[in-house]
C-alpha cells in the first residue's frame, strides 16, 4: 500500500485520463496556427472599429487607444535589440523621430503630387490616401533603418555600457540637426525649434491597430526563423554563437537595423497621431521611457512589451486625478518591480495561443499538474545577461 | 530572498492593483463626467500644471479661474453660472491633443489654453474639426492661428514682439547689438530672428548671433564671444530663469551695456524672488503687456483681487490668463444674446463670431480682433528703474 | 585677451563637468552601475543649499558643509535602499532601478518645490583679477582650484588608505574581495559616500556659478558629466578629470567660434570618435572577454 502512494505521486496524470498513448502530443498544422491569430485580429479590429463607429467607445479613449498601438509598435521593436540581441541602445526615440518627421515630410510634400486634399488624407478615404500612408510609413521606416545602419556599424563595436552611451550620443546628435538644420539649408524643411506642424491626421484607430499586428507578425516570424535563432544564440553566447559558424557582427546590425525599421514605423504614425513633431521631445528621456517598457515587460517577451506599453500608456490616464502624484508613484513602482521581479513582469515568458489550443486538445491543462510538482515551470529563464 | 517572486504571485499582486487603480481613475472619471446642463455653461481650461513648464501652466490657469469666479459672483453669464474643467498636459504635445479629445468628451463649449506653443498648435489643428473656440493666454508663435477661425490669442505673436524691440534698438540709438537666445525653443529663436531682420532693415549691425541648446546654464563662452564684438545692447529673447542667469554672468564678465528682451522677461524681478540683481538689470529694457507698477485703475483692481484669492502678486502670466478667461466671456455673452444650447454647434459659432467681434477691456490692454485670431493691443515698454519696473514707452498697434 | 578670458570660462565649466563625472566613475568603478541618479543628488544639493541660505538664513560656509553633507547621505541612503538588494540581481535591473530613482528624485523634487527655479543666494564676491584686458573671475578660478583639491585627495584615499585598498579590490573582484575578510557592502556604501560627496561639492560650485537651481537641473550636468566619464575611460579617476576638461573645453570653443548651437553635437561626435577608435575610452582599461 504503501508502495503505491508512493509511486501514486509521481504517476503522470495524463496518461489515465487521454484516450490517446501517452507521450503523442496532438499538435496544429501551420495553417491552422495562422488562421486562428489572422481571425482573432481581425475580430479584434472589427470590434474595435465598430466601437469607435458606434459611439461606445469617444474619440478621447480611442486616440489614447491609438497611442497604446504606437507604443507597442515602439517596444516591441527595442524589444528586438535589447531582448533578444541583449543589447542595451538608449538611442531608440531618435530612430522615432527620423521616422516621423521623414514620414510627415514624405507625405506632406507628396499630397500635391498626387493630388489628395486633407481632408482625404486624414479620412482615409481614397486609395490613394491609403497608398500615400502606406508608403510614408514605410518610407520613415526605411529613413530609420539606415540611421540604425549608419549608428550600429560603429556602435555594435562596442559592447555593454559603451554602446548605450554611443547609441544615446547619436541619438542627441539626431536631434540637435533635426532642430538646427535649417539654418543650414537656408530654408524652412524639418521647422527647427518650432517644430513641424499642419501634418494630416493620417492615424485611426483601424490603420494603427492594423501595423501593430503587421509589425508584431513580421517581429514573430523573424524570430521564429534561422535569422532569429541565430539572433538569440548571440544573446546567449556571442563567443559560443561564433564558434558554431554564426555571422555575429551581420546578425547584430540586422537586428538592431531590423529595431530601428519598425521604431520609424511606430515614429511615423506619432506624427499622424499628433501632428507636431517636436525634436525636443525625442531626447533622452523618450528613450528611457520606452526602455522601461520593454524591461517592465520582461526583455525577450513579446506579451511583455504589448501589456507593458499597454499600462504604462493607459495607466497615466486613469490616474489624470492625481497628476501631480502620478510621476512620482511611477517612479517609486519602477525601483519596486525591479527589486522584486528584476527580470520584469513576464520573463521572457510569451503567450502563444495555439499553444494553449493545442493543450486544450490534449486536455493538458496547468491545473492538471501532478501533486507535488512546483507551482512555477522551471525552464522560465531571464533574460539577462 | 527578495528576488523570489514568480511571475503568477506577480501577476497577481500587479493585477489587484492595476484594477483598484483602474476602479479609482473610472470613479474619478465617471464624477466629472455630467455634461453642460441648462444652468451652466463648461468652460475647459488646460495647460502644463505639471512638468518642466508647470509654472506658466498653472499662472494661466490661476488668471483664469479668477476671472471665471468673479463672473460667477457676479451672476453669471445670462443668468448662467461657468463650469470650468481644468486638465493638465504636462507640457507636452501628446498629452495636449489627449487633453484636448477629453475636453470635447466632457462636453465643454470653449477652452481657455493651451498655453506653450507646440502643444497649442497641435491642439489647433485638432480643434479645427471641431470649430471648438479657443483662447490661448501665452502662445506666441506665429503659426497657432492659422489653422482656423476657431483659434484667439490674448497675447502678442514672437515676430511681433522681436520687430518693436528692434524699432527700439533703432529708436535709442544703438549702433550695433547682438542676440542670446535658446536655440531649442520656438519662443525664443521666433523673436531673436524677427529682431534680427528689423534691425537690418533699420541698419543696426548685428555683430554677434549666439543660440544655446535648452536647459544649458553657462553662457560664459556665448557672453565673451558676444562682448568681444562689444555690442551697444545685448538681444535676450529667453524665459526671466534663463535671462537671469544671462544677465548676471554678463555683469561678472564686465559687460556694462543695456539688455533688451521680450516679454518671457516678465517675472525677471518683483515676485517672491528675484532672477538677477537689480544692480545688473538697471537701465535694460524688455516688452511685455503687463507690470504691476501701471497706475491704470483696472490693472491695479485685479493686482488686489489677485492677491486676496491667492495670496501672491500676480505676474504677467497670470494677466494673461485673466484676459483670456475676459475672452471667452465676451464670445460666450454674445452667444447667449442669441440663444440656443451650450455645447451645440451653432452656439460654438456664435461664441467664435462674438469673440472676433469683441473690444475686451482687459488688464493687459484693449484687446479686439480684425480678422485674424492675433489681437490688436498696445506693448508697453518697460524699463528697470532704481530697482522697479517702470513704463518707458507705450505702443499702440 | 577673450582667448583667456575663454580658457579660463573652459577650465571652469570643464572642472564643474570633472567632479560630477568622478562620482559616476567611481560608483561605476566598484559596482558597474551607471548611475542616471548622480546628477539629480547634485540637485538635492543645490535645494540644499538654497534651504539652508534662503529660508533659514545661514552663513555660506554652513551651507556649503550641509550641502555636501545631505549628498553623502542621500548617496548612501539611495545604496542601500534601492540599489543594495540587487547586488546579484541583471546588471539592467540596476540600472532601470537607477532611472526610477532619478525620476523619482526629479518629480518629487517638483512636487515639493515646483518647477520654477530658485535663487540661491550668492556666496560671496570673490572679484576678478585683471590680467592684461581681460578679467579672469575669482569665482571659476575657484572653482578649478577646488576641483584639483578634490581630485588629489580622492586619489590619496583610493591609492594610499586601507579604505581604498578595500574599494580597489572590490572593483577588481567582489567574490574574492570577500574572500579576503573585506566587507563588501560597507566598502560600496562608503564609496557612494565619497562620489555623493563630490556631487555635493559640485554642487556648491554649480550653485556659485549659476545662482539657480531648478528640480531638472540633474538631466543636462548628468548627461555631460557621464559622456565625460565615458569619454576619459569610465572607472579610472584621472580619466574623468581628463574628460570633464575635454566636454567643458570642446563647449567652450564651439560657442566661441560662433557655432553654439551645434554645441552639443560636438561633445557627442567627440565621444563617439573616441569610443570608435579607443573603444573604453581615453584612460580606460582594455576589457578582455573570457570564454
Amino acid at each position: 500500500m504503501k508502495d503505491y502512494y508512493n509511486k501514486g505521486e509521481e504517476r503522470p496524470t495524463l496518461s489515465a485520463s487521454v484516450a490517446k498513448p501517452a507521450g503523442v502530443y496532438r499538435s496544429l498544422p501551420m495553417p491552422a496556427r495562422y488562421a486562428i491569430n489572422a481571425v482573432l485580429v481581425l475580430l479584434f479590429l472589427v470590434i474595435g472599429e465598430g466601437l469607435i463607429s458606434g459611439g461606445v467607445v469617444n474619440r478621447y479613449q480611442s486616440g489614447v487607444l491609438e497611442q497604446v498601438g504606437i507604443y507597442i509598435i515602439m517596444a516591441v521593436s527595442l524589444n528586438i535589440a535589447t531582448g533578444y540581441l541583449g543589447q542595451l541602445p538608449l538611442g531608440h526615440a531618435g530612430f522615432m523621430s527620423v521616422g516621423g518627421y521623414s514620414c510627415a515630410l514624405f507625405i506632406i510634400h507628396m499630397m500635391p503630387v498626387l493630388g489628395v486634399e486633407t481632408k482625404a488624407m486624414a479620412a482615409m478615404s481614397s486609395p490613394a490616401a491609403i497608398g500615400l500612408f502606406v508608403m510614408g510609413v514605410v518610407f520613415g521606416g526605411i529613413c530609420a533603418a539606415v540611421c540604425g545602419l549608419i549608428i550600429g556599424i560603429p556602435a555594435l563595436r562596442l559592447k555593454g555600457d559603451y554602446l548605450a552611451i554611443i547609441t544615446l550620443g547619436f541619438a542627441e546628435i539626431i536631434r540637435v540637426v533635426i532642430n538646427n538644420i535649417d539654418g543650414v539649408l537656408g530654408f524652412d524643411f524639418t521647422g527647427g525649434a518650432k517644430g513641424l506642424s499642419g501634418i494630416p491626421g493620417y492615424t485611426n484607430f483601424l490603420n494603427v491597430f492594423l501595423t501593430v499586428a503587421v509589425v508584431i507578425f513580421l517581429i514573430h516570424t523573424m524570430m521564429k526563423s534561422r535569422h532569429g535563432r541565430a539572433i538569440l544564440a548571440i544573446r546567449d553566447n556571442e563567443i559560443a554563437a561564433e564558434a558554431s559558424g554564426v555571422k555575429t557582427t551581420y546578425y547584430k546590425t540586422l537586428a538592431f537595423v531590423v529595431s530601428a525599421f519598425f521604431a520609424g514605423v511606430g515614429g511615423a504614425l506619432y506624427a499622424g497621431c499628433i501632428g507636431v513633431m517636436d525634436p525636443s521631445k525625442f531626447g533622452f528621456m523618450k528613450s528611457v521611457e520606452i526602455l522601461v517598457m520593454v524591461v517592465l515587460g520582461g526583455m525577450g517577451s513579446m506579451l511583455g512589451s504589448v501589456v507593458s506599453a499597454s499600462v504604462l500608456t493607459i495607466l497615466p490616464e486613469a490616474l489624470r486625478a492625481f497628476s501631480e502624484y502620478r510621476m512620482v508613484v511611477y517612479a517609486v513602482v519602477l525601483i519596486l518591480v525591479m527589486i522584486f521581479r528584476p527580470q520584469g513582469l513576464f520573463g521572457s515568458y510569451d503567450f502563444s495561443l495555439s499553444r494553449v489550443v493545442e493543450r486544450c486538445l490534449n486536455k493538458d491543462f496547468p491545473w492538471k499538474k501532478k501533486p507535488g510538482a512546483p507551482a512555477e515551470p522551471a525552464k522560465e529563464v531571464s533574460a539577462d545577461e | 530572498m527578495l528576488n523570489n517572486v514568480s511571475r503568477r504571485q506577480f501577476l497577481e499582486v500587479s493585477g489587484l492593483v492595476a484594477a483598484g487603480l483602474g476602479l479609482a481613475g473610472c470613479g474619478s472619471s465617471s464624477s466629472s463626467d455630467s455634461g453642460s446642463s441648462d444652468g451652466s455653461i463648461k468652460v475647459g481650461v488646460m495647460g502644463p500644471l505639471s512638468g518642466s513648464v508647470a509654472q506658466y501652466g498653472v499662472a494661466c490657469r490661476d488668471g483664469a479661474l479668477l476671472y471665471f469666479k468673479q463672473v460667477n459672483a457676479d451672476g453669471g453669464i445670462n443668468g448662467k453660472q461657468i463650469e470650468t474643467d481644468v486638465q493638465d498636459e504636462k507640457g507636452d504635445a501628446t498629452e495636449a491633443v489627449t487633453v484636448y479629445n477629453k475636453l470635447v468628451e466632457d462636453g465643454v463649449t470653449a477652452i481657455v489654453g493651451d498655453v506653450t506653443s507646440k502643444p497649442t498648435i497641435a491642439v489647433a489643428q485638432k480643434s479645427v474639426e471641431d470649430n471648438m473656440p479657443c483662447v490661448t493666454s501665452s502662445a506666441t508663435t506665429a503659426d497657432v492661428i492659422s489653422y482656423g477661425d476657431n483659434y484667439f490669442r490674448a497675447c502678442v505673436t514672437d515676430p511681433f514682439q522681436g520687430k518693436v524691440m528692434g524699432d527700439f534698438a533703432a529708436k535709442q540709438g544703438y549702433k550695433t547689438v547682438a542676440t542670446i537666445f535658446d536655440s531649442g525653443d520656438d519662443y525664443a529663436s521666433g523673436v531673436a530672428d524677427a529682431f534680427k531682420e528689423e534691425c537690418a532693415a533699420k541698419g543696426i549691425t548685428v555683430a554677434s548671433e549666439q543660440g544655446y541648446a535648452s536647459g544649458a546654464t553657462d553662457f560664459n563662452a556665448q557672453l565673451t564671444a558676444i562682448i568681444a564684438t562689444n555690442p551697444d545692447a545685448i538681444l535676450s529673447s529667453n524665459y526671466y530663469q534663463d535671462d537671469g542667469m544671462i544677465v548676471t554672468q554678463a555683469r561678472q564678465l564686465g559687460y556694462k551695456g543695456v539688455f533688451l528682451g521680450a516679454d518671457g522677461w516678465a517675472g525677471i524681478v518683483g515676485g517672491d524672488q528675484d532672477y538677477a540683481s537689480t544692480a545688473d538689470l538697471e537701465g535694460c529694457f524688455y516688452c511685455s503687456s503687463f507690470v504691476a507698477t501701471n497706475p491704470d485703475e483696472s490693472v491695479q483692481k485685479f493686482i488686489e483681487d489677485f492677491k486676496a484669492e491667492y495670496n501672491e502678486a500676480p505676474t504677467n502670466f497670470n494677466a494673461l490668463g485673466y484676459d483670456a478667461a475676459a475672452i471667452v466671456c465676451a464670445g460666450l455673452e454674445a452667444a447667449e444674446e442669441k440663444g440656443g444650447t451650450p455645447g451645440s454647434d451653432d452656439y460654438k459659432q456664435a461664441v467664435i463670431d462674438g469673440i472676433a467681434a469683441a473690444k475686451v477691456e482687459g488688464v493687459t490692454g484693449t484687446i479686439s480682433y480684425s480678422g485674424t485670431g492675433d489681437p490688436e493691443k498696445s506693448t508697453l515698454v518697460i524699463t528697470f528703474k532704481d530697482g522697479t519696473e517702470e513704463i518707458f514707452d507705450t505702443i499702440e498697434p | 585677451m577673450t582667448f583667456l578670458t575663454q580658457v579660463l570660462n573652459g577650465l571652469s565649466l570643464g572642472s564643474i563637468y570633472a567632479l560630477v563625472a568622478l562620482g559616476y566613475t567611481m560608483v561605476y568603478g566598484i559596482i558597474l552601475l551607471l548611475n542616471f541618479a548622480h546628477g539629480d543628488i547634485i540637485m538635492v544639493g543645490g535645494y540644499i543649499a538654497w534651504i539652508a541660505m534662503a529660508n533659514l538664513g545661514l552663513p555660506p560656509a554652513i551651507a556649503a558643509i550641509l550641502a555636501v553633507i545631505g549628498c553623502m547621505a542621500l548617496g548612501v541612503l539611495i545604496d542601500k535602499i534601492a540599489y543594495a538588494p540587487l547586488r546579484d540581481a541583471p546588471r539592467l535591473s540596476i540600472l532601470i532601478t537607477a532611472i526610477g530613482v532619478s525620476y523619482f528624485l526629479e518629480n518629487g523634487g517638483q512636487l515639493a518645490f515646483g518647477a520654477a527655479a530658485k535663487v540661491v543666494p550668492s556666496f560671496g564676491d570673490f572679484g576678478s583679477i585683471q590680467l592684461g584686458d581681460a578679467s579672469l573671475s575669482g569665482r571659476a578660478i575657484l572653482t578649478v582650484l577646488v576641483t584639483a583639491a578634490a581630485t588629489a585627495v580622492l586619489t590619496f584615499l583610493v591609492q594610499k588608505t586601507k579604505l581604498g585598498k578595500a574599494m580597489r579590490a572590490v572593483s577588481e573582484d567582489m567574490g574574492a574581495a570577500r574572500l579576503m575578510g573585506i566587507n563588501v557592502n560597507n566598502t560600496i556604501s562608503f564609496t557612494f559616500a565619497v562620489g555623493s560627496a563630490l556631487a555635493g561639492i559640485g554642487s556648491v560650485l554649480y550653485c556659485m556659478a549659476y545662482t539657480q537651481v531648478t528640480p531638472t537641473m540633474g538631466i543636462m550636468l548628468g548627461t555631460k558629466a557621464f559622456v565625460a566619464a565615458v569619454l576619459g575611460g569610465i572607472g579610472s579617476i584621472p580619466g574623468a578629470v581628463i574628460g570633464g576638461l575635454i566636454v567643458g573645453f570642446a563647449e567652450v570653443f564651439v560657442s566661441a567660434i560662433g557655432l553654439s548651437v551645434w554645441q552639443d553635437a560636438v561633445v557627442f561626435l567627440l565621444l563617439i570618435i573616441v569610443l570608435v577608435v579607443k573603444p573604453t575610452g581615453l584612460l580606460g582599461r582594455p576589457m578582455t572577454e573570457k570564454v
